[in-house]
C-alpha cells in the first residue's frame, strides 16, 4: 500500500492500517452501490411510467397514451439490452470483477438482469444510502441543530436528550453501514456473475475451443519435431553409416589377399553396415518420411507399398487441383496408418497373401482403407499396434474403424478431416 | 562377379556431386577403382552444372539432396544434363527411392540412365558393375524403384506371370543383362532366356535382342519412359 502514502493523500497514512483498509473497502462499496442505484434507476422509472400509463388506459383513456407508450415500451428495450455494458463498466472498474461480454444469444439473461432483478437490488441499494444518511443525519444531530434558530432550542428545552438518543442510534446505525453495504456487494456479484456471468455450456464450448487450439499446436510441435530429428538423422548419421559401409566394401573389394578369418570379419563388419543402414532408414521413414514433405503422400505410400513384404495394391485418388492441400500433420497421420496397417498385417495377418490400400479423398475427409485376406480376428484393444494407430487418429480428430471377423477378411478404415 | 580390374580401352571421364564430404571420398575411390578418372567433385547442383559443362565427362555421379535446398536439387540438375549433354550418362543416388524422379529421368530415354539407393554404393562390386553399365549406355534402376513401379502396376496382365516370371521381369526392369539375371537368380542363362520369352509374350512386349530395348519395352510396359 505504499502508493497510497504519497501526497496528496499523505493525511491517509495517519490513520491505522485496518481502518484505512476498512475505509478504502466502504468508499467503494457505497461508490459501487451508488452507482447500481443510478443504473437500476432507469429501469425502475420507466416500469413505473409504463404501467401508470397502463393504469391510466384502463381508468382514465386518453387519445394520447398509446402514441406514449410507443414511446416508452421500445425506451423499455433498449434499456434492456443497453444498460449491460454500463453494468460490465461498474462491475470491472469499482469491483475488479470481469462480466464477459455477452452476444446476442444472451440477450434473454440481459433483459433478465436489466429490467427484473436490476430494479429490485436497486431498491436495497436505495435503502442502504437511505440507511446512511439517515444515520450521518442523526450520528450529526448536535452539530446541525446549531442551524435551527435559536429561538427554537429556546422552546424546545429538553431536545438534547432526544438529540443523544438519535447521536447514539446514528452511530449504531453508521457501525452497521459497512457490513450491510458488503453483504450487499458480495450479493451483486453473485446475482451478477449467475445472470451476466459466463453460463456453464459457455465455459465448456471455450475450454473446448482451447484445448482443440493447444491440442492442435502439440501436434504441429511433435510434427516439427520428427522433422527435425529425421533431418538430423540424415546429415549425420545415415551419411557416415553409408561412408563406413563403403569403406569396408572397398576394404573387402581390394584386400584380396588377407587370411579367411581377417576376410571373415570384414564380411561380418560389412554385412552388419549395411543392416545398420537398413535399421536407421526403416527408423528414418517411422519419424517422419522426407518424401512425404518433398513429393507429397501419393508418393510417400507406393514406396511404403513396395517395401512391404506382401504384394500390396494401392490406389490412391487425390484430385490434382484440391482448393487446399491437406494439412501436413494430417498427411502424416495418414502415412502412418498405411505403414502401421501393413506392418501389422505383415506381422500378425499371417494367413494374408495380399493387402489392399485405397486413399480417397471425399470433400473435407481423407479417407484411408486398408484391407487384407488374413483369416481376421484382430482386436485393436490389445496390441500396442493398433492402440498407437487409433490414438494418432484421434489426434487430429480422425475417426478409426475396424472390421476383422473370424475367418477374415480384415477391414481398417480411417476418416481424417483434410484441415487443422 | 566381375572383375573388378578389368583394363577398359580408354579411360573415362566422371564427375561426381555429392554434398557430404565424407561420402564423397569414398564415391571417388569407387569411381576411381571402376576404371573412371574424377575430372571434378562437386558439393551443389551449380557446380555440377558448371564441371559437366567444363569437362564434358561421360558420367555424373549426382547425390539427389543437396544444398540449398536439400530436397531435388540433383535431380534437376540430372535433368538439364540430360537435357543439354545427352552424351553424360546420369547415376543418381538416393537416400529413399522416388518412382517420379526415376519416371522423368527415364522420360525421354533409358539409355546412360541409372538411379540406386545410396545405400548401394556399400556394395562395391555391384555399385562398380552399374556404374559401368550406365555409362555404357545402358540403364540401372534399383530394385526398390522397380518394386515401386510393380505396385503400381499391380494389375491384371502381371498377375499372368508366375513368381519367377515376376522376379525375371523386376530384374529386366533393372536394367541386367541375361548373364546378370542368371547370376542373380542362380539359373541358367538358357532358363532366364526361356523366361524373358514367356514373359514378353504374356505381357504383348515385342521381342528385342539388344538389352537397352528390352529394358525400354518393360519400361514402358510399367507406365515410365518413353
Amino acid at each position: 500500500m505504499a502508493a497510497a502514502g504519497r501526497a496528496p493523500y499523505g493525511w491517509i497514512m495517519t490513520i491505522p492500517p485496518r481502518l484505512r483498509r476498512a475505509l478504502v473497502r466502504l468508499r467503494r462499496d457505497i461508490a459501487f452501490t451508488a452507482a447500481g442505484l443510478t443504473l437500476h434507476l432507469v429501469p425502475l422509472l420507466l416500469h413505473f411510467w409504463v404501467v401508470m400509463l397502463l393504469l391510466g388506459t384502463v381508468y382514465d383513456p386518453d387519445p394520447e397514451t398509446p402514441v406514449v407508450l410507443a414511446f416508452s415500451v421500445p425506451l423499455l428495450i433498449v434499456a434492456g439490452v443497453g444498460l449491460t455494458e454500463p453494468q460490465r463498466w461498474r462491475f470491472r472498474t469499482l469491483c475488479g470483477v470481469e462480466l464477459p461480454r455477452l452476444r446476442f444469444t444472451g440477450a434473454k439473461r440481459q433483459f433478465g438482469y436489466n429490467l427484473l432483478i436490476g430494479p429490485l437490488l436497486g431498491v436495497l441499494e436505495f435503502l442502504l444510502l437511505a440507511l446512511l444518511l439517515a444515520a450521518l443525519a442523526a450520528a450529526l444531530v448536535l452539530v446541525w441543530v446549531w442551524l435551527v434558530p435559536w429561538q427554537w432550542r429556546v422552546e424546545h428545552r429538553g431536545y438534547t436528550t432526544t438529540a443523544a438518543y438519535l447521536t447514539v442510534a446514528g452511530l449504531v446505525a453508521l457501525a452497521a453501514v459497512p457490513g450491510l453495504a458488503a453483504g450487499l456487494v458480495r450479493l451483486e456479484i453473485l446475482v451478477g456473475r449467475a445472470v451476466l456471468g459466463v453460463s456453464r455450456s459457455d465455459e465448456l464450448a471455450r475450454r473446448v475451443e482451447d484445448l482443440t487450439a493447444s491440442r492442435a499446436g502439440a501436434v504441429d510441435a511433435a510434427d516439427a519435431e520428427r522433422r527435425r530429428i529425421e533431418r538430423d538423422l540424415h546429415d549425420g548419421a545415415q551419411q557416415r553409416l553409408v561412408s563406413l559401409a563403403l569403406n569396408l566394401g572397398l576394404a573387402k573389394a581390394t584386400l584380396t589377399d588377407l587370411p579367411p578369418e581377417v576376410r571373415e570379419v570384414i564380411d561380418a563388419a560389412h554385412r552388419e553396415a549395411k543392416d545398420a543402414i537398413e535399421e536407421l532408414n526403416s527408423l528414418v521413414r517411422g519419424l517422419h518420411p522426407a518424401v512425404l514433405d518433398e513429393l507429397g503422400l501419393d508418393a510417400a505410400l507406393s514406396g511404403l507399398a513396395a517395401r512391404a513384404p506382401l504384394p500390396v495394391r494401392l490406389r490412391v485418388d487425390l484430385p490434382p487441383d484440391l482448393p487446399q492441400r491437406t494439412a501436413p500433420a494430417v498427411e502424416a497421420v495418414a502415412y502412418f496408418v498405411v505403414s502401421e496397417a501393413l506392418t501389422n498385417i505383415a506381422k500378425h495377418a499371417r494367413e494374408a497373401t495380399r493387402a489392399e490400400v485405397t486413399v480417397t479423398r471425399l470433400g473435407e475427409i481423407l479417407r484411408v482403407v486398408v484391407a487384407d485376406d488374413g483369416v481376421g480376428g484382430a482386436d485393436p484393444s490389445k496390441g500396442s499396434g493398433l492402440k498407437g494407430l487409433a490414438q494418432r487418429v484421434w489426434s487430429v480428430d480422425g475417426t478409426f474403424r475396424m472390421s476383422s471377423p473370424v475367418g477374415g477378411p480384415t477391414m481398417m478404415s480411417v476418416e481424417l478431416p483434410c484441415l487443422m | 562377379m566381375p572383375d573388378v580390374k578389368r583394363a577398359v580401352p580408354e579411360v573415362r571421364r566422371a564427375v561426381i556431386a555429392e554434398d557430404s564430404v565424407l561420402l564423397r571420398i569414398g564415391l571417388v575411390k569407387v569411381v576411381e577403382m571402376a576404371g573412371f578418372e574424377v575430372v571434378a567433385e562437386a558439393g551443389d547442383a551449380q557446380e555440377l552444372l558448371a564441371a559437366v559443362e567444363e569437362h564434358r565427362p561421360e558420367l555424373a555421379v549426382v547425390d539427389v539432396r543437396m544444398p540449398p535446398g536439400f530436397t531435388d536439387e540433383g535431380v534437376r540438375a540430372a535433368l538439364s544434363i540430360r537435357r543439354q549433354r545427352p552424351d553424360t550418362a546420369v547415376l543418381i543416388l538416393s537416400q529413399y527411392v522416388e518412382e517420379r524422379y526415376a519416371a522423368d529421368l527415364l522420360a525421354t530415354n533409358t539409355s546412360g540412365v541409372g538411379y540406386l539407393l545410396k545405400q548401394r554404393v556399400a556394395d562395391v562390386e555391384e555399385f562398380i558393375e552399374a556404374l559401368r553399365r550406365v555409362a555404357d549406355g545402358g540403364t540401372a534402376l534399383d530394385p526398390q524403384v522397380v518394386a515401386q513401379l510393380l505396385v503400381r502396376r499391380a494389375s491384371d496382365p502381371l498377375e499372368r506371370l508366375t513368381a519367377r516370371e515376376r522376379d525375371v521381369l523386376a530384374l529386366m526392369a533393372e536394367g541386367r543383362s541375361n548373364a546378370g539375371i542368371a547370376a542373380q537368380l542362380v539359373v541358367s542363362e538358357s532358363a532366364v532366356a526361356k523366361h524373358i520369352n514367356n514373359i514378353l509374350a504374356k505381357l504383348d512386349l515385342p521381342k528385342a535382342d539388344a538389352d537397352h530395348r528390352r529394358v525400354l519395352a518393360v519400361l514402358h510396359f510399367l507406365g515410365v519412359g518413353g
